[in-house]
C-alpha cells in the first residue's frame, strides 16, 4: 500500500527488476521503484552500494544488465526508443559539476537548447539570464567555469539541466565536492527547485535535506532497497538492522 | 676575391637569389598543404576510432585505422615520397602536388595518435554531461569533446608541423625544387658549396624560431579564453 504522504501524482519514472553487473560483480541486484510526479527522493546508502550506478542506469548512463526503467511511460532499455529525446527531459547533476570548461558560463546554459533546436539562440539566452538571475549568478554570464567556486559552479551546472526544461532531475551527491561553507548555497537551490513541485531523485549524504525536503528516502544496501519510507519513518524508526547502524555511523 | 664578392657572384649573378626564394615558397606550400591534409586525416581516424572501439559491427573501420598507422610509421617518409611519385602518380609530373599529398598522409598517422591523446585526455565526465543533456554522440563530440582535445593537443601539433616544415627537405628526390633543392641547385651552378649551404640552415633555423613563438601565442591567446 502507498503511504500517503507519497507523491499521488502520475509515475514518472517506473523502475522494474533493474539489475546492474561490473565484469564480476553484481552491483544491483533487482530493484522495483515508481517515481510519481513531484516526489523528491533521496538515495541513501554506504559508499560503493551502488548509488552512483542506480542513479546512472535511469538516464542510461549505465546500461542497466537487466530490468527496464520506464520514464513518462516509455521503456528507456528498448533499443528502439530514442533515447537522446527522453534524455532531454531529464537532467542531471554530477558531483564534479561537470561545466564545459571551454565555454563561457552563458555558452554553457545556452549550447544545448539551441543544438538541440529546443529555442532559439535568443530564447535560450533570455531563459539562461532568468534563472542565473535566480540562483544569484546574473552577473557571471560572461565568465568561464575555472573563474567560479565550486559552489557557483554547481548553481550553474543546476541551471544548465532547467535550461532544457526537464521533468526530473538527477542529482549524484551534488555537495560532495564542495568546501562546507557551500555546501548550503547549493542546497538552497536544491531546496528552491523542490518547492516548485520538480521531481527529483538526489543521492546525498546530507541527512539533514533528506529528512527537511524529501518525501521518501530508500536506503540502498547489497544491491537492493533494503528500506524505503518516508524521512520520519526511516530515521525515527528505521526497520533493519543494517540501516539502523548505516545511521548510527552518519547521524 | 673577398667573401663579401663571393656573396655577390654565387646570389645575386643571374638573380640566383629568387631560386631560393621560389624554393622557399614550395616548402611553405607543402608544408602547409600536407598540414592541412594531416590534420583531416588525423582527426577522421582518431574520431572513427574513438567511435568503433568496443563495438563488434564497426571492429573492421578500427583494424584499417589500425593498419593505415602501421604502415604509414613504418616506412621512412622519404620512401614514401618515391611510392607516390614513381609508382602511384606516375602520370603526375609536378612534384609539388605529390609532395603535399605525401608528406600529409605521413602526417597523418602521426596527427591521428595526437589527437586521439588529446580526445582521451578530456574528462570523461564532459562527455556523461553532454550526452546527460541529450546530446548524441556525434554531437558531443564536436561541440564538447574535440575542441577541449585540441586545444589540449596545440603544442604538440605545433611540433607536429616544425618537424614537418624540416621533413620537407627530402622533396628535392621527387623534382620538386624547395629552399634545399634550390641550394643544391646554387651550389652546383657556382660551385661554392659553404655560402648556399650556410645560408639554407640559416632560413630553417629563422623559420622554425617564428613558428615557435607563433605557437607560443596562439597558446597563451586560447588559454586566456579559458579564462585561466
Ligand atoms: N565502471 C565500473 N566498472 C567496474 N566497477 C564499477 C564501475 N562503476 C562502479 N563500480 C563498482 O560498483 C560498486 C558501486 O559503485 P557506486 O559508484 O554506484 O557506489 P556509490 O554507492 O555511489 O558509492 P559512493 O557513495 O562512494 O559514491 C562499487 O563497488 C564500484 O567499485
Ligand atoms: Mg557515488
Amino acid at each position: 500500500m502507498e503511504n500517503k504522504n507519497y507523491a499521488s501524482g502520475e509515475v514518472t519514472i517506473r523502475v522494474r527488476g533493474l539489475k546492474k553487473d561490473f565484469a564480476d560483480v553484481s552491483v544491483l541486484k533487482g530493484i522495483d521503484i515508481d517515481i510519481h510526479k513531484g516526489d523528491v527522493v533521496c538515495v541513501i546508502g554506504a559508499s560503493g552500494s551502488g548509488k552512483s550506478t542506480f542513479l546512472r542506469c535511469l538516464n542510461l548512463l549505465e546500461q542497466p544488465t537487466g530490468g527496464s526503467i520506464y520514464f513518462e511511460g516509455a521503456d528507456l532499455t528498448d533499443k528502439k526508443v530514442d533515447l537522446n529525446l527522453h534524455r532531454q527531459k531529464m537532467g542531471m547533476v554530477f558531483q564534479q559539476f561537470n561545466l564545459f570548461p571551454h565555454m563561457s558560463i552563458l555558452e554553457n546554459l545556452t549550447c544545448a537548447p539551441v543544438m538541440l533546436k529546443k529555442a532559439t539562440p535568443e530564447q535560450a539566452k533570455a531563459k539562461a539570464m532568468e534563472l542565473l538571475a535566480r540562483v544569484g549568478l546574473a552577473d557571471r554570464a560572461d565568465s568561464y567555469p575555472s573563474q567560479l567556486s565550486g559552489g557557483q559552479k554547481q548553481r550553474v551546472a543546476i541551471v544548465r539541466a532547467l535550461c532544457m526544461e526537464p521533468d526530473v532531475m538527477l542529482f549524484d551527491e551534488p555537495t560532495s565536492a564542495l568546501d562546507p561553507e557551500m555546501v548550503g548555497e547549493v542546497l538552497d537551490v536544491m531546496k528552491e527547485l523542490a518547492k516548485e513541485g520538480m521531481t527529483m531523485v538526489v543521492v546525498t549524504h546530507e541527512m539533514g535535506f533528506a529528512r527537511e525536503v524529501s518525501n521518501r528516502v530508500i536506503f540502498l544496501d547489497d544491491g537492493v532497497i533494503a528500506e524505503e519510507g518516508t524521512p520520519a519513518e526511516i530515521f525515527e524508526n528505521p526497520q533493519c538492522e543494517r540501516l539502523q547502524s548505516f545511521l548510527a555511523k552518519v547521524l | 676575391m673577398n667573401w663579401f664578392a663571393k656573396l655577390q657572384e654565387t646570389f645575386l649573378e643571374d638573380n640566383r637569389y629568387m631560386w631560393l626564394v621560389e624554393g622557399l615558397g614550395n616548402t611553405l606550400l607543402i608544408t602547409l598543404g600536407a598540414l592541412i591534409i594531416g590534420v583531416i586525416i588525423g582527426a577522421v581516424i582518431a574520431i572513427t576510432k574513438y567511435f568503433c572501439e568496443g563495438n563488434k559491427k564497426l571492429r573492421i573501420f578500427n583494424w584499417l585505422c589500425d593498419l593505415y598507422t602501421t604502415v604509414i610509421r613504418g616506412i621512412p617518409v622519404t620512401v614514401l615520397l618515391l611510392v607516390f611519385f614513381y609508382i602511384i602518380f606516375v602520370s603526375v609530373k609536378d612534384g609539388v602536388p605529390v609532395a603535399i599529398v605525401a608528406f600529409g598522409i605521413n602526417s597523418g598517422a602521426y596527427m591521428a595518435e595526437l589527437i586521439r591523446s588529446g580526445i582521451n585526455a578530456v574528462d570523461k565526465g564532459q562527455m556523461e554531461a553532454a550526452r546527460s543533456l541529450g546530446l548524441s554522440k556525434g554531437q558531443a563530440m564536436a561541440k564538447i569533446i574535440f575542441p577541449q582535445a585540441i586545444k589540449n593537443i596545440l603544442p604538440a601539433i605545433g611540433n607536429e608541423c616544425i618537424a614537418l616544415l624540416k621533413e620537407t627537405s627530402v622533396a628535392g628526390y621527387v623534382a620538386v625544387v624547395d629552399i634545399t633543392k634550390a641550394a643544391t641547385n646554387i651550389r652546383n651552378k657556382t660551385f661554392d658549396a659553404v655560402n648556399p649551404i650556410l645560408l639554407l640552415a640559416l632560413v630553417y633555423l629563422v623559420m622554425v624560431v617564428a613558428m615557435t613563438r607563433l605557437l607560443a601565442v596562439l597558446e597563451r591567446r586560447l588559454r586566456r579564453s579559458d579564462g585561466k
